[in-house]
């Protein structure tokens, strides 16, 4: 069942259930953070209303700035401005920043520990239409290798708004990983949220024969609950987490999920070199070893296509999902 | 053109950069390894900027209204050390440490060990960007009055990196009055001499065409190097940058203009001969040392 303390939307499992790109929630984050602070500004490298921005930039002009299509310089100029006491948001997609201006986030920002707050949008293969060179599943990855760097993969809109607003307040560079795509809301303004606290959303029953953990994040959060309910239904008892932020992980949260069920299913929009999935099996190793399977992008790039046939194609639908979780259950160890 | 220095300010300084110039090679025969070329040529420009320019305070290295000075090109980074040591920032004995492990002196600069490193640098071409962030960041805070400067110290072998530009593109854009770049145009990089390896010429017409005041000076001169710098701050409407031509391995005449130097210590031997060169002044005084 749901978990009553997460207090989430009622209508999560309706299929009328409201749904916006979960990078709306970003924007309007970074509007409210600029109003509580007036050290907040912001920098776009030419997608200012495609990663929503523009409410940032229309309420505060003079605290906007616009790099162009210059992605080195987005990380470094906001390094420069960090450094007299701003803290700087910049955003392009996911691709480009921190695809394209790695190195520079990791000097400039990171080894330079400047609280630069990294707003990549359009992640992942539901970016649809625009193919491979734009549907970053590789940026969890190069994001959570770099010391000091936290990285926040928010679930729906809800949260990525309360993600962007706790981000503000650190003093730590920070990733936050946006998706192109509407998508489910499954959090509330109630739900709480604290950067490095994964949340229970979806309680075990007691006293079912087989058990499972999954761990989800972002965008396929979503799909893992209605998993959830159906596993629930064929009597397989199932724990769902989600996890909002991959570094700093909660690392006792999920060994005692490992305790709990025995067996660890992860599912992210990703590449599984390297992602979420790689995070929770190095913690777990280390602690408490359990079967695991991983629901992500088996070491490919993306292509054009709607984003359900390419949640598909990818093998990260709710069927996907189904399989795995029953083929983990299925194994002897 | 005319120059505010008084020739006692400049023996003074000329004293500064011969010191310098000494505790770079000291520094760089205790590392055993490190860059020789590139200090040596900076050595005037660094004196300038840290006995004359600056509004700073080293022993108050985070003074809030200081001028920051941004090392784009971090591999040069023993003229900084020196400089800074020989400003009162940390013990001259210091400099002895350089490379080793613990030091406060990292083999490319980072600002966390060290109070008055203002960026951490070492991969090329990052610095001018930072620069004009924090120029920009200033300007936002105290409006187009503001006389706090910010000088980028660039190598001219990073011209090559395309973050040089887009951050030229930027500063020009946002007409940056306060963001001074000094470039070393030594022309040597580590692969030979720069217009062989990638050719930047015509360099000023290039930055002038970004939208910057550009302005070229012989980079040992004094009074060049003074000059240059006030016509930077009267400039209100445009980043400036400062070409300065300098000799790599500049005030020891065996090694100036070869890029061999770039990036190779000097062993005791090689030490010896320069540093009896630089305390005998290429031959003219008798050294004390000897």
């Amino acid at each position: 069942m749901l978990n009553p303390d997460a207090k989430l939307n009622p209508k999560l499992f309706d299929t009328d259930v409201e749904q916006f790109p979960i990078r709306k929630g970003f924007g309007e984050g970074l509007l409210a953070a600029g109003e509580a602070d007036s050290r907040v500004v912001g920098l776009c490298a030419d997608l200012t209303e495609s990663t929503q921005m523009h409410l940032f930039k229309n309420k505060f002009p003079e605290r906007f700035v616009e790099i162009g299509v210059a992605e080195q310089n987005l990380a470094t100029v906001a390094s420069g401005m960090a450094a007299m006491g701003k803290i700087p948001f910049i955003t392009s997609y996911a691709m480009f920043s921190p695809g394209r201006n790695w190195e520079q986030i990791r000097t400039t920002i990171c080894y330079n520990d400047r609280p630069v707050k990294i707003a990549g949008s359009h992640a992942g293969v539901s970016v649809g239409p625009d193919g491979g060179t734009h549907q970053a599943i590789e940026d969890i990855a190069i994001m959570r290798v770099i010391p000091r760097m936290n990285v926040i993969v928010p679930c729906d809109t809800v949260e990525a708004k309360k993600a962007t607003i706790a981000a503000a307040k650190t003093n730590s560079p920070t990733y936050i990983r946006l998706a192109r795509e509407k998508t489910p809301v499954i959090t509330t303004e109630f739900t709480p949220f604290k950067i490095g606290k994964a949340q229970t959303l979806w309680r075990m029953k007691q006293g079912t024969r087989h058990t499972i953990g999954i761990v989800a994040t972002g965008a396929l959060v979503h799909k893992a609950l209605q998993a959830a309910l159906h596993l629930e239904s064929e009597g397989i008892g199932v724990e769902v987490v989600n996890v909002a932020t991959i570094k700093p992980l909660d690392e006792e949260s999920f060994i005692a999920l490992a305790h709990k069920t025995g067996r660890i299913l992860t599912i992210e929009e990703h590449q599984m070199a390297g992602g979420m999935g790689s995070a929770i099996a190095e913690v777990l190793a280390r602690n408490f070893p359990v079967p695991m399977e991983f629901v992500a992008v088996a070491d490919q790039f993306g292509q054009s296509g709607q984003p359900n046939e390419l949640l598909r194609h990818y093998g990260l639908d709710l069927p996907d999902i189904i399989t795995k979780a029953k083929k983990l259950i299925g194994r002897a160890n | 053109m005319s120059s505010y220095l008084t020739d006692k300010k400049i023996k003074e300084l000329e004293g500064k950069a011969n010191d310098i110039r000494q505790s770079i090679i000291e520094t760089l025969l205790e590392a055993g390894s490190g860059h020789t070329a590139g200090p040596l040529g900076m050595a005037d420009i660094f004196t300038a900027l840290y006995f004359h320019i600056l509004r700073h305070t080293p022993r108050n290295p985070l003074w809030e209204g200081r001028d920051r000075v941004i090392l784009s090109n971090g591999h040069i980074c023993p003229v900084l050390y020196a400089a800074m040591a020989h400003a009162g920032y940390f013990p001259v004995e210091e400099l002895k440490t350089l490379r080793k492990f613990k030091s406060r002196l990292q083999g490319h600069p980072h600002r966390e060990w060290l109070p008055g490193i203002e960026t951490s640098s070492g991969p090329l071409g990052s610095g001018l960007s930072q620069a004009a962030g924090m120029a920009l960041a200033d300007r936002m805070d105290y409006g187009r009055s503001t006389s706090r400067f910010f000088y980028c110290l660039m190598s001219d072998g990073e011209l090559d990196a395309g973050n040089t530009w887009e951050a030229a593109l930027f500063a020009g854009k946002e007409r940056l009055h306060n963001l001074i770049a000094i470039i070393d145009r030594n022309n040597i990089q580590i692969d030979g001499f720069t217009e062989d390896v990638m050719p930047l010429e015509p360099l000023h017409a290039k930055w002038e065409s970004f939208g910057w005041h550009v302005i070229e000076i012989d980079g040992h001169s004094f009074h060049s190097i003074d000059d240059a710098i006030a016509q930077t701050k009267a400039v209100f409407e445009k980043p400036s940058v400062i070409i300065a031509h300098t000799i790599p391995g500049k005030g020891v005449k065996e090694w100036e203009r070869d890029y061999k130097w770039h990036g190779i210590p000097p062993n005791k031997e090689q030490a010896k001969m320069a540093l009896k060169e630089l305390r005998t002044l290429g031959g003219r005084v008798k050294s004390e040392h000897e």
